[in-house]
């Protein structure tokens, strides 16, 4: 038996918990949609809701936790290796939206 | 080669001597599509962020939280279900596990059909593909193809559930087999966490 089949054989006491976190964050998130902040204040706050719910969900739904920590790291570098590098089109696009000085 | 190069360390030996990472390769060749898929998703995600960001009359059609905060309720819940199936199949309990299974699924249909009739409502209020009337004409396709992608997953996994349910049932599959599509339906509930905040409350009307 892996690690992460231990971890499933045991109760449900440690999955409710998780889901009632991540059920509380996904509420926290509609609370933040209607608070009166800027909407980059807002994008912040909800992104980092939703990495804590979808880190929890990864680790205690999915038992990466469980698995063997070559697979979580492998998991994990990959996957924000791929998200940090899809970010390099930004300054594009606030050039479209403000323009760029030496263009006027 | 001989096998006694694989299994006494040959010179190849480390590259064929059991599975990555301890892992089954049913398992990580799921771990593998999620990973693949993330980047779907993100690349969708930041690509409407974009254009969102770059548009100075983006539409924030949505009135209304309650459709999508049920939504949210169903396919979280449909996580802690999928995990109860896995976890009476994995103590044996097969019609437990069956059962269970079937909820989950039945959870997605839900999910599914809530979806439908948002997009019916949104259709009726004149929105397409390329033209709605608040603004921009981009917001119909970035909305579309981002929710469409994810019901599109939400649909799959349905339809898996309910064949490897009954595969499982049959025998045909173990519960390790429902274990790795408990991998892709936690995922499908992952991006969806992301799909809420991006595409729906940052689009509420105040």
């Amino acid at each position: 038996m892996t690690t992460a089949e231990e971890h499933k054989s045991g109760g449900i006491g440690k999955d409710l918990v998780v889901y009632f976190c991540i059920l509380a964050l996904a509420g926290f998130q509609f609370v933040i949609a209607y608070q009166n902040i800027d909407a980059s204040q807002m994008l912040v706050r909800m992104m980092i809701v939703a990495i804590v719910e979808a880190g929890l969900a990864l680790l205690f739904f999915m038992h990466l936790w469980a698995e063997n920590r070559g697979l979580l790291w492998f998991v994990v570098v990959f996957t924000v290796f791929v998200l940090l590098a899809m970010q390099y089109g930004w300054t594009d696009s606030f050039r479209l939206s403000g323009g760029v000085p030496w263009a006027k | 080669m001989s096998h006694a190069d694989l299994t006494m360390g040959g010179p190849t030996a480390g590259l064929t001597a059991g599975p990555a990472f301890s892992v089954p390769a049913k398992k990580m060749a799921m771990w593998l599509f999620i990973i693949a898929d993330t980047a779907t998703f993100a690349a969708c995600l930041v690509a409407y962020g974009f254009i969102r960001n770059a548009t100075p009359n983006w539409p924030r059609p949505f009135h209304n939280i309650t459709n999508v905060a049920l939504m949210t309720l169903i396919l979280v819940t449909s996580s802690l279900t999928m995990l109860l199936g896995i976890k009476a199949a994995k103590a044996g309990d097969k019609s437990g596990a069956l059962r269970w299974t079937f909820i989950t699924a039945a959870a997605g249909i839900i999910f599914a059909l809530l979806h439908i009739r948002e997009w019916m409502a949104l259709i009726g209020e004149g929105m397409t593909l390329f033209q709605n009337p608040w603004g921009t004409g981009l917001f119909g396709s970035a909305f579309f193809s981002i929710t469409g992608l994810h019901l599109t997953h939400v649909t799959a996994g349905v339809i898996a559930l309910i064949v490897v349910g009954i595969r499982y049932q049959r025998g045909r599959y173990k519960a390790d087999d429902l274990e790795i599509l408990g991998l892709y339906w936690h995922f499908v509930d992952i991006v969806w966490m992301f799909v809420v905040p991006l595409v729906y409350l940052l689009n509420l009307t105040h």
